[in-house]
Order: C-alpha cells, then sequence, then structure tokens
C-alpha cells in the first residue's frame, strides 16, 4: 500500500497530500485568518454591540486601504515601492467626484471606466520614467507623489464633487445576509477578477521573476524593463480602484492625500509579501487590512488614548513581522 | 566537408574604450562538441553573452544554419535555437520548478527524461527553487536547456561547481551528441575534460580568436601555446631572492599557517605558509576556490574544516574585526567594498585606526593627520587629502584602500587582485609597496588573476586548481607559461598522465555531500 502511494505520489499526489501542501505554502495566510478571527471574537467581547452595522463600517473603511495594499503588493512582488499610491488615489479620487457632480447615472459608467484608464496611464507612467532614468524606484515614485499630488489640487482645490447614486450603493449596506457587506464582495470580486488571471498567466510568473532575481528572469527570456512597466501600470489601475472607493464611501473628493501609502506597506508587510520581492500574494496583505482596522477599533473600544494607539499598531506590526521570521528561523534549524 | 551549423566571424564588442572581443570567430559543424578556450579575460565570457542575446555586439556576423541570427534578448536567442547554461543556475528562486518551466516555454516531458539522463530520476516539480541545493539547480537548468532541443546548446562553466559523480553524467549526457544534428559549445578550466569530449577547439585571446585545434592527444600543449602567444616582457622580472632571507624564513615561525581549509564544493584542501617577510602569489584561474579562501581569511567567512593559525596559534575567526585584530587585513579587487566613495581621503585611510587613536571620545586630529599625511606620502596618491574618494581614479583609489593599512603599520596583508583594471603606472607603485611591505618584515598573500604579476611582486607562488594546492613554485621558476600550465592542472613538461588526472576526479565526491547539506542548512 505504501510502496504503492509513493509511486503515485511522485507524480499525481493525493488529495490529502495537495490540501497540506496548499497549507504548507499559505502557512502565513492561514495564520493571518486566525490571527484575525481572533480580533473579530475579542472584539465582540469588550464590545458585545459590535453587530452587523459595525461589520459594514469595517468592510466600507477597510476597501480603499484593501485596494491600496493590493496595489503597492504588485509592485513590491515586482521588486519595486510606490511612494505615491496614496497620491494616486487623491487624483482618482478627485477625478471621478468632479466628473459624476451633477452628470446622469449613466455617465457615471464612463466616468468609472475613464478613471480605471487614467490610473493605468499615471501607473505606466511612474514605471516608464523608473525604467528608462534607472532612476532608483523609492525615488521617482517620491517624487511622482508630489507631481500627483499637485496635480489633484488642479483638478480640485477644496473637497467637493459628487458621486452617483448606484456608485455609493455599490459598497454600502450588505448582501444576502446582514453579516455580508456589499464592501467586501466588491473587494474580493474587484481582486479575484483582476489578480486570479494574472497569477496563472505569463506575465505574473514574471513578475514574481524579476522580483525574485533580474538577471536570471532576463536569462529567462523575461522582458524586465516592460515587465516592470506593467506592474507599476497596474498599481495605478489598483489606486484608480482605491481612489473611487473612497468617493463611493463619502460622497465627494477630498484633494488632500490620505495615509494611503504607509497604510499599504504597512499592511503587505504584515501580510507576508516580502518587501525585497518576489514572494508573497495580495490575500495576505488584504487580511492584513482588517487586522490592522479592527485593533484600531478594539482601541477605541477600549478607551485608548488615540495618541497612544498608533504607538501599539506600530508595536504589532513588528511584533508580528519578528515573530514571523523567528518562527522561519526555526524551521530551517529544525 | 559539412557546412558548419553555428558561424560567427568576426564578432566585436567595446565597453567604453575597453575591448573585450576584438575579432572573435568560432564555427562549430552539426554533431560536435565544441571547446571555447582562453585565459582569464580573453573574451570567452562575453562571446557566450553576445551568442545568447544578452549582450549586443558591435560589429561581427552569426549564421545560425546559414542564416542570419539576430537576438535582442536571451528569449529571442532561445527561440533562434541558442540556449546557454552558466555556472550559476538560471532559476527563479522564489517560483517553483514548474513555473521555472513554464517561464521559459520548456516542454515538461522531456525535461523529465533529461532530468533522469542526468542522474535525478524523481522530483517534486512543486519544489520552491531556493529550497534546492545548488548542484541539483545546476542539473535541473541543464535538463530544461536540453529540453528544448536547441540548435545550439552553450555550457559556461558549468562543470566547475558540479560533483564529480554529477559531473561524470553531464559529460556523458554532452557527449551523446556527437554525430547528432546539433552541437555544444563547452567552456571549462579542466582540459581533461575537454578531452574527454570535444572534437575541436577554439582559443581566443586578447578578444581575438588565434587558432582551432583539433582535441586529440598532445592537443594541450597546443591550446596551451595559443592561449599564450607570444609573451611581450612590460615589466623586468625581479631577481631571484637573497638567499639569507629564504635560510632566515625557513627558521621563523609563519605568519598564517593554513592546513587542509575547506569549504562548500569550491575550497577542498589548501595548506601553505605565510613567512613574514614575503610576498607569497597565489595563482589560479577562475572559480578554483581563492575566493573561498580570501574571504576565510579575512574573516568573512567560517571555513567548514581545516585549521588556520596566526604567529603559531591556532584562530577561529567569526568577523573581520577578528582578523583585523590578528594582524590580518584585506585589500579586495573592488574597492567599492572597502571604501566609504563618498568620504574623504583622510577619513578613509584613518578609518581603521580610529579605535588605537580615540582619546577620551574624541578623535586626535594632529596624531591622525600626521599618520594620514606619512601614508599618503609613501603612496604617492595624486591628490589632497581632504577630497572625496570617488572622486579619485581608480588606480588611485587601490592605494587608499592599501593606504589606509600602511598608515596602522600592517603585519599582513591580503591582496585579492588589488591591480585589476588598474593602468601599468599605479601597478608597478603597488608592487613596489608590497615589496618594501615585505622588506620591512609584514607578510603579504597576493591573489592577481594576472599572471605576470607573480614574477613582479614575489618571493614564490603555490598554484590553486579545483580547490587544491597543486603546485608550490619559486619566483625564479614562475615565468607565464609555467604558471598556465600549473593552472591548468598540468605537470611542467610532459603530457598530462591519465591516472593522476583519474585520481584528481575521484577526490572530489565526498565533498559534493558536504556541500549539499551547507545549502539546505542556509
Amino acid at each position: 500500500m505504501s510502496a504503492a502511494v509513493d509511486v503515485v505520489g511522485s507524480t499525481r499526489p493525493g488529495l490529502a497530500e495537495t490540501i497540506s501542501d496548499w497549507g504548507r505554502r499559505n502557512r502565513w495566510t492561514l495564520a493571518l485568518v486566525a490571527l484575525l478571527a481572533g480580533f473579530l471574537a475579542f472584539t465582540k467581547l469588550i464590545g458585545p454591540s459590535y453587530g452587523p452595522v459595525q461589520i459594514q463600517g469595517l468592510a466600507i473603511g477597510a476597501l480603499p486601504i484593501a485596494l491600496a495594499a493590493v496595489a503597492q503588493a504588485i509592485v513590491v512582488i515586482s521588486g519595486g515601492i510606490d511612494l505615491s499610491v496614496g497620491s494616486m488615489m487623491a487624483l482618482t479620487s478627485v477625478t471621478s467626484a468632479v466628473l459624476m457632480k451633477d452628470q446622469s447615472e449613466g455617465f457615471a459608467v464612463v466616468v468609472v471606466v475613464g478613471v480605471l484608464l487614467l490610473g493605468l496611464v499615471i501607473g505606466a507612467i511612474n514605471g516608464s520614467i523608473i525604467v528608462v532614468t534607472r532612476v532608483p524606484d523609492i525615488v521617482v515614485t517620491l517624487a511622482m507623489s508630489f507631481v500627483w499630488a499637485g496635480a489633484t489640487l488642479f483638478v480640485l482645490d477644496t473637497p467637493g464633487g459628487g458621486a452617483a447614486d448606484w456608485f455609493k450603493g455599490l459598497i454600502s449596506g450588505s448582501i444576502v445576509s446582514d453579516w455580508i457587506p456589499r464592501a467586501l464582495i466588491v473587494l474580493v470580486l474587484v481582486c479575484g477578477v483582476v489578480w486570479i488571471p494574472l497569477r496563472r498567466s505569463m506575465l505574473g510568473l514574471s513578475l514574481y521573476a524579476i522580483g525574485s532575481n533580474r538577471l536570471v528572469a532576463f536569462r529567462s527570456g523575461v522582458d524586465v524593463g516592460r515587465t516592470k512597466i506593467i506592474a507599476y501600470a497596474l498599481t495605478g489601475l489598483f489606486c484608480a480602484l482605491g481612489g473611487m472607493a473612497v468617493t463611493a464611501s463619502t460622497g465627494a473628493g477630498s484633494p488632500v492625500p490620505g495615509a494611503y501609502t504607509l497604510q499599504s506597506v504597512a499592511a503587505i508587510v504584515l501580510g507576508g509579501v516580502s518587501l525585497a520581492g518576489g514572494r508573497g500574494g495580495i490575500v495576505g496583505p488584504i487580511i492584513a487590512v482588517f487586522i490592522l482596522q479592527l485593533v484600531r477599533t478594539d482601541l477605541t473600544f477600549l478607551e485608548v488614548n488615540p495618541n497612544f494607539s498608533t504607538v501599539i499598531q506600530g508595536a504589532i506590526l513588528i511584533g508580528v513581522v519578528l515573530f514571523g521570521s523567528v518562527l522561519a528561523m526555526r524551521r530551517v534549524r529544525a | 566537408m559539412t557546412s558548419p551549423l553555428l558561424d560567427v566571424t568576426g564578432v566585436a564588442k567595446h565597453y567604453g574604450a575597453v575591448a573585450a572581443l576584438r575579432a572573435a570567430s568560432i564555427a562549430v559543424r552539426p554533431g560536435e562538441v565544441h571547446a571555447l578556450m582562453g585565459a582569464n579575460g580573453a573574451g570567452k565570457s562575453t562571446l557566450v553573452k553576445v551568442l545568447a542575446g544578452a549582450v549586443r555586439p558591435d560589429t561581427g556576423t552569426i549564421l545560425v544554419r546559414g542564416k542570419p541570427f539576430v537576438a535582442h534578448s536571451p528569449g529571442e536567442a532561445r527561440r533562434g535555437g541558442i540556449v546557454s547554461v552558466y555556472q550559476e543556475p538560471s532559476l527563479v528562486p522564489d517560483l517553483d520548478i514548474t513555473s521555472n518551466l513554464r517561464l521559459t516555454r520548456t516542454p515538461i516531458d522531456p525535461f523529465r527524461s533529461w532530468l533522469a539522463e542526468l542522474g535525478i530520476p524523481r522530483l517534486d516539480l512543486s519544489t520552491v527553487a531556493r529550497t534546492l541545493p545548488l548542484a541539483t539547480l545546476r542539473v535541473i537548468d541543464l535538463a530544461r536547456a536540453l529540453a528544448i532541443e536547441p540548435t545550439v546548446l552553450m555550457l559556461d562553466e558549468m562543470t566547475a561547481a558540479l560533483p564529480a559523480d554529477l559531473t561524470e553524467r553531464v559529460l556523458e549526457v554532452i557527449g551523446a551528441h556527437r554525430g547528432s544534428d546539433r552541437c555544444v559549445v563547452f567552456i571549462s578550466h579542466r582540459l581533461i575534460e575537454i578531452a574527454a569530449v570535444c572534437d575541436r577547439a577554439t582559443v581566443l585571446r586578447e578578444g581575438e580568436t588565434v587558432g582551432v585545434v583539433d582535441v586529440n592527444e598532445g592537443s594541450e600543449e597546443r591550446i596551451v601555446a595559443l592561449m599564450l602567444g607570444d609573451i611581450v616582457k612590460g615589466m623586468p622580472a625581479r631577481t631571484s631572492p637573497d638567499r639569507a632571507a629564504t635560510a632566515a624564513r625557513v627558521s621563523s615561525v609563519p605568519r598564517i599557517r593554513a592546513s587542509s581549509l575547506r569549504s562548500g564544493t569550491k575550497l577542498r584542501d589548501v595548506s601553505f605558509d605565510l613567512y613574514p617577510g614575503e610576498v607569497l602569489g597565489v595563482v589560479a584561474l577562475e572559480g578554483q576556490g581563492q575566493d573561498e579562501l580570501f574571504d576565510i581569511l579575512s574573516g568573512s567567512e567560517r571555513p567548514d574544516g581545516g585549521e588556520l593559525a596566526v604567529d603559531g596559534a591556532a584562530v577561529a575567526f567569526g568577523h573581520p574585526a577578528d582578523a583585523i585584530r590578528a594582524g590580518l587585513v584585506y585589500v579586495p579587487a573592488d574597492r567599492a567594498e572597502a571604501l566609504l566613495m563618498q568620504r574623504s581621503v583622510r577619513e578613509n585611510i584613518a578609518l581603521p585606526f580610529t579605535a588605537p587613536l580615540r582619546s577620551w571620545g574624541l578623535i586626535d586630529t594632529g596624531v591622525e593627520r600626521r599618520r594620514v599625511d606619512a601614508a599618503i606620502d609613501t603612496l604617492q596618491i595624486d591628490t589632497r587629502a581632504t577630497s572625496e574618494v570617488r572622486r579619485l581614479s581608480g588606480g588611485n583609489q587601490q592605494k587608499v584602500t592599501v593606504a589606509r593599512w600602511v598608515a596602522g603599520g600592517v603585519r599582513t596583508m591580503l591582496c585579492f587582485d588589488p591591480t585589476r583594471g588598474i593602468d601599468i603606472g599605479t601597478k608597478r607603485q603597488i608592487y613596489e609597496l608590497l615589496r618594501d611591505l615585505a622588506g620591512s618584515g609584514a607578510a603579504v598573500l597576493l591573489y592577481t588573476s594576472e599572471l605576470k604579476e607573480i614574477q613582479l611582486a614575489c618571493d614564490r607562488a603555490v598554484v590553486i586548481f579545483g580547490g587544491r594546492v597543486v603546485a608550490e613554485i619559486a619566483v625564479e621558476d614562475a615565468d607565464e607559461p609555467t604558471l598556465l600550465r600549473a593552472a591548468y592542472d598540468l605537470p611542467p613538461d610532459a603530457p598530462m598522465p591519465e591516472d593522476v588526472a583519474a585520481n584528481d576526479l575521484a577526490g572530489m565526491a565526498d565533498a559534493a555531500v558536504a556541500d549539499t547539506a551547507t545549502v539546505i542548512g542556509t
């Protein structure tokens, strides 16, 4: 019996083996799911009134940050980093708000498509500058964050604009059950539609390849420059989604960039994306965003001084990542 | 006579003013395993990169099956039928093997059968590349290239770091290409491998093809002769060392005694003594274990085995600071590794000695200035001490690297190819400095990729091949041909006896097992 399993196992693994294999490869993500469940239980414990409405609020609040985290994850996996995430979100947010104001519901569909294209273009501009000038990613995107922030003020210099009703309705409330917020469904659908085909495509492989080792990727036949530009363009696309999520949740556009850049970096680090590139996915960062949001809620419930709560958030970030590296080191030794 | 499958003529490639290739030509027939030979810097690697699509040549034509071949990227070259396998495996470390195969559009079934042929019958293709031992990755890389069935397969030093049993398998598989409709371009520093699988050899020297040799008995001699060419003596050789110094050396305690140092698959068994007052040369072809040896001596790496004694006392370095405290200082080939480019010459020279210079936490600038000025004077560094190091020429930068240690009264200096890419005048100054250091009682270990430097600067030389010391040569005998023959592990004046070579290969197998364990551990 065992011999037979062995022979089959070398070519076609059994179901149990596949599952345990999957679990091993997604260890970090599974741990994050457990951590999230723990935080949800803890939240319910300290605030018994925590219910469907709060869950919906959590999802709406997390949506733009989660999209920012996905944007950042894509570019970091490919070996770069984008410090203009917050500015690009502000630019796309105000653009959508200005164009939707006092327009028909139908025209809003055109606006959504247009803003998505805008995101792709500004992301591609970031990437092209990096590839052509060979100036480090961090420098270019920092500089471009000022450029996009300035452009944002050109479009709209004070909070304003508007949003179509169907657009706002897209992420508010719940679906099927009170416990399933629409915002969460939107997040899962949007990420699934873009990420799953990408992950399975040659392009997805190339993204991981250039992040893991550029020389090897080049020798393997990957067009490193083109792949990098596409990575930044996809980051721009997700920034546009994030920007429109801001518009949809507030019903207006604000020209002041939120703290999305740093929050996205925090989320991907907690979510298991290696800042050195080549490792990680987007599920971990999304869960990490929810964890970080819940921590904030819990600290409010516990009536911790808001100034001190950011200190705690920072400490949790270091603690969890440190814990993860210690576990990884143990495994290597064992 | 059949027309060549691969026909390269007049390929040149310049990097700025430096010519990596001047006029390289190579013609390979169908079913041929063809060796590409040349000393360090002859242009082999550049030619491989040109053919693999990684580098665009300035001029020259490449024909594959009689048709012009143009490749702007490795991917295009692969589609055109030319694939290269390098010493460092080209597998993306964070992807599993299946994804790596997809990335290069490699069919899986032929890959599996080649892998089995190469001695790895079962491999979990969902394994992430970085978790596999290096030797396995090299074989996977080769199997992947074979599975594409390229018209021209190029192997650039791929056997250099392979354990003996795998090397044998690889040679068998390559040998099987003889008589097929495809061909192999094979680069190796081991003449025994060339003799085993190759039909002909093209020899490059200073970027030019200088000859094509049929590989048969006695062809090693012709290959070596072609690689050397007419040796022009650029500088006068040193006269033989005086006998008194040699006698003194033997009676004194060695500054460094290395016994059977081992590290990974590259450094297998190296022993030597370095005495005060001498410059000991280390001669080796690329990748024979000299990098690992210098890493161990300078405290950057710990050896896997063997012993190291400094001034008669056993030492175990855990950090470069330990080596510096024991009086061993390191001058690397890459200046950027040793210097703070944005800081001044003064600070760079003073840095290693700030600890002894310090009094109550403040740097005593008076003492610092005197020492720095003395060092700059000795070295004739052509600059003011306050200018930033990165603004100096390469030669002056290297002088600063040496100067920083001279300022503190160095006891033992480890120089790894210190004159790489430096003009001849500065080279001479550095040799003189090394001689002066030895004259004042210091010990110097000098690895150099330029064989003629040995006679200019050293008292004697040890030759490392395949991670072992294979010869020790006194300076009066250390002319370039002798050193090159020794570096290829050929005996001084006779053709290589088969049994010696066989022993050399057999001894490598056990070290390979140890290497596998290390790779998993990291």
